[in-house]
């Protein structure tokens, strides 16, 4: 445990940029506001590469014990910061990839009036998501998991005189507070019986436990609260709902955002509390099980999307499910590596995909597109290296870290790896699917000009066009960057580098290092390797051939599938059945119970009535005002009489 | 010496004779000596008892009883003159503008 007094500037940064922003930015020149929105998240990410150019691992973790914050009796939280080499990974992703969208940002939000609104939630965000990261403590952790759930509302409603919008804003918003539930109890199970949230104090309480494998006691509780907490931000079944509905934000923040970090929290969070989890099998095998289902669950509606972002959200739900499949086989530097790369490529592929929407004026589905790599070149060539990342051809990053977490799963049980090895297949499909609707054939759209500006900002671009264009430079800068990152981000994987890295916080030092395959495991390591590759590129030649080749297929056959494909272009009618589950019931307990019952009933009838009671005796009362000046004085004579007569009473008694 | 209940039942006498006059009469310069009347029989009172306790303080309060009824005989005179310049009657039941 080293001091390191200057962890907490980092997050501190990006909050000063969306103060001035958004007390200053209304009056300031766009130019200000970009300068000062890169600078302070640029800065952070400056301070993050610093950190990492300085980090031995002998004196890791870094901490740092910034203010006190809760005292009561022996129980304390203070404001505390904790750098090792899990939150260092974490800060130099969300850091780096955050810099990069802001950037993108500039452009992409250019013609956007809130523009300074725009970029102090992003500002706001970091700084969130920076605390979450940086955190000792639960409780800290805590501040920056609401704090991130507030920026992904505001940014997610961003546009919030679209209906659509406030609307997914709220279902956000509203679905994580299920998922917060758990985590909040969580927590106050960890105050009564460990009396305390620090993550070091924890988890020591926790290493002296037996492990709960025969039955289930404390840690399996907390275990599974913790997972419901991860399942709402991480957009996990059952609470992945609110994912999708997210991109009706503007396309950075779908990047940032619902791809590349807040999602990723819970996955985080997971790997942070490795050691309640380590002694909770019955929970880690949930935690996998749960990964799993989404993967497969996410992949299957990713199919037949045909909203570009919408086929990209329900991807993101199943990457998530594969990270959380490799924390639940116990292989969490395996779901962090996936985390990592994941933010390159899916990053990439969201703003690669505002540059699409971008580029052919607002237009989202992917039927009105077509033809694109002609207009736009590179932002063909980046997506596509995004795509082959996703998909797991080697050697670009997504193979290193999903082959890593399939060879894992394969290790716990086969049936992990069947289902991981097909969604694989279906994520390799839905992929090309997407690039070859948007990028291969014809043009299918109406001429840009028609249509221009964003369905969002109706406001036209300066430049007039006929034809989709590619987008600027500031935007296409971080494409570019992302794709390198996306080419290359995989072999910190080589030789179980990452794995080491990371073996500290998971204590598995030893095992890691001890490992030595034998013949047979190599043999079946590569056998699984050649599998998921040659799965990969089946679901690519199954993409070309009905995208490609037979574009007329795809209709037939989702004609003769009838109610199957029915059922998963309507995403498996989940959210219709949380309508009639859930939501319903609410909305009509809450109108005949709490409101017309309660409300309207109780509270509204006793203001009213008192209101009429009042009304009807001054009604009668006012009488008494006649104007007449001798029935007042009458009045005063009576009055008078009476309070001398009770005088005189209580005199005689 | 007279007992201090005569004086005590004459204030009563005029203190009613004033209340009754109040509540009765029409004219506001009548209703007004009916006040006086009332304020001169807790006057008589007030002396009364201080003859009977030798106590001055009851006539120095009678002093000030005589100041501000002069005040209010003043304020309320011209009042009535202005009620009388505008409606042109002394009668109170006709001055019965002010209600709800």
């Amino acid at each position: 445990m080293t001091q390191n007094p200057y962890l907490w500037i980092v997050p501190i940064l990006p909050l000063a940029g969306a103060a001035i922003n958004g007390f200053f930015g209304r009056r300031s020149s766009r130019r200000a506001i970009t300068s000062v929105a890169l600078f302070f998240c640029g800065a952070s990410f400056a301070m993050a590469l610093f950190f990492a150019a300085g980090f031995s691992s002998a004196q890791a973790p870094y901490y740092y014990d910034f203010a006190h914050w809760l005292r009561s009796g022996s129980f304390q939280v203070d404001f505390s910061f904790y750098l090792d080499q899990l939150s260092l990974v974490m800060l130099l992703v969300v850091t780096g990839v955050g810099f990069l969208i802001h950037i993108y940002s500039v452009g992409y939000m250019a013609d956007d009036d809130g523009y300074y609104r725009f970029m102090a939630y992003l500002n706001l965000f970091m700084f969130f998501m920076l605390t979450l990261v940086l955190a000792k403590n639960y409780l800290v952790m805590f501040i920056g998991w609401e704090g991130v759930g507030l920026a992904s509302y505001l940014l997610i409603g961003y546009w919030f005189t679209k209906d659509s919008a406030a609307a997914a804003g709220k279902k956000a918003f509203i679905v994580n507070r299920i998922g917060d539930f758990g985590f909040l109890i969580a927590l106050f199970l960890m105050i009564t019986h460990f009396h305390s949230l620090d993550f070091t104090k924890v988890f020591e309480q926790v290493a002296m436990r037996p492990p709960e494998t025969a039955g289930v006691g404390l840690l399996t509780a907390i275990g599974l609260l913790l997972m419901v907490g991860a399942a709402g931000k991480s957009a996990q079944l059952p609470l992945y709902v609110w994912l999708p509905d997210a991109m009706e934000g503007p396309t950075p923040v779908s990047a940032l955002i619902h791809a590349a970090t807040m999602v990723t929290a819970g996955v985080y969070m997971v790997a942070r509390s490795h050691a309640i989890f380590d002694r909770a099998p019955t929970a880690l095998t949930v935690v996998a099980i749960i990964g799993t289902l989404t993967a497969l669950f996410a992949a299957t509606i990713g199919i037949a999307q045909t909203d570009i972002k919408k086929v990209l959200a329900y991807s993101t739900v199943s990457q998530l499910g594969y990270m959380f499949m490799a924390c639940g086989v116990g292989a969490f530097s395996a779901g962090i590596f996936h985390l990592m790369t994941h933010a390159f490529f899916k990053g990439l592929l969201f703003l690669a995909a505002g540059s699409v929407i971008h580029g052919v004026g607002g237009e989202q589905d992917m039927r009105k597109m077509g033809g694109l790599r002609v207009y736009m070149p590179w932002t063909f060539m980046t997506m596509g290296i995004a795509t082959l990342a996703i998909s797991g051809i080697p050697p670009f990053a997504g193979f290193w870290s999903k082959d890593e977490i399939l060879w894992k799963a394969a290790n716990a049980s086969w049936v992990y790896w069947v289902i991981g090895v097909t969604t694989a297949f279906i994520t390799s499909f839905y992929m090309f699917r997407l690039m070859y609707m948007t990028f291969g054939g014809e043009y299918r759209g109406a001429p840009v000009e028609a249509a221009h500006g964003h369905d969002d900002h109706a406001s036209g671009h300066g430049h007039g066009h006929g034809d989709p264009h590619e987008s600027p430079w500031v935007m296409l800068g971080p494409l570019v960057v992302l794709a390198f990152l996306s080419v290359v981000g995989g072999f910190v994987g080589l030789g179980n580098h990452f794995e080491h890295f990371l073996a500290p916080v998971f204590q598995q030092g030893a095992e890691v290092a001890q490992e030595v395959p034998s013949a047979g495991e190599k043999i079946t390591e590569y056998l699984l390797m050649g599998i998921s590759i040659s799965v990969a590129g089946l679901g690519w030649l199954l993409a070309y051939l009905l995208y490609s080749r037979r574009p007329q297929l795809p209709a037939r056959i989702a004609a003769s599938l009838g109610g199957l494909y029915q059922a998963v272009v309507h995403k498996y009618y989940i959210d219709e059945l949380y309508n009639v589950l859930f939501v319903k019931p609410l909305i009509d307990g809450s109108t005949t119970i709490l409101w017309h019952g309660i409300d309207q009933g109780g509270i509204d009838a006793a203001v009213n009535d008192s209101a009429t009671a009042a009304r009807h005796v001054s009604d009668n009362l006012r009488h008494m005002q006649s104007g007449n000046l001798r029935s007042y004085a009458g009045w005063v004579a009576a009055g008078a009489a009476v309070v001398i007569a009770y005088m005189v009473w209580m005199g005689v008694r | 010496m007279v007992p201090l209940s005569y004086y005590l039942m004459l204030s009563g006498i005029l203190f009613v004779c004033g209340v009754l006059g109040f509540l009765i009469k029409r004219n506001i310069i009548t209703i007004f000596m009916s006040i006086e009347l009332m304020l001169n029989g807790v006057n008589l009172s007030f002396v009364a008892f201080a003859a009977h306790w030798h106590a001055l303080s009851g006539q120095v309060f009678v002093f000030f009883v005589m100041v501000v009824a002069a005040a209010e005989a003043a304020v309320g005179l011209a009042i009535v003159i202005a009620v009388y310049r505008t409606r042109e009657t002394l009668n109170v039941d006709q001055v019965n503008l002010l209600k709800l």
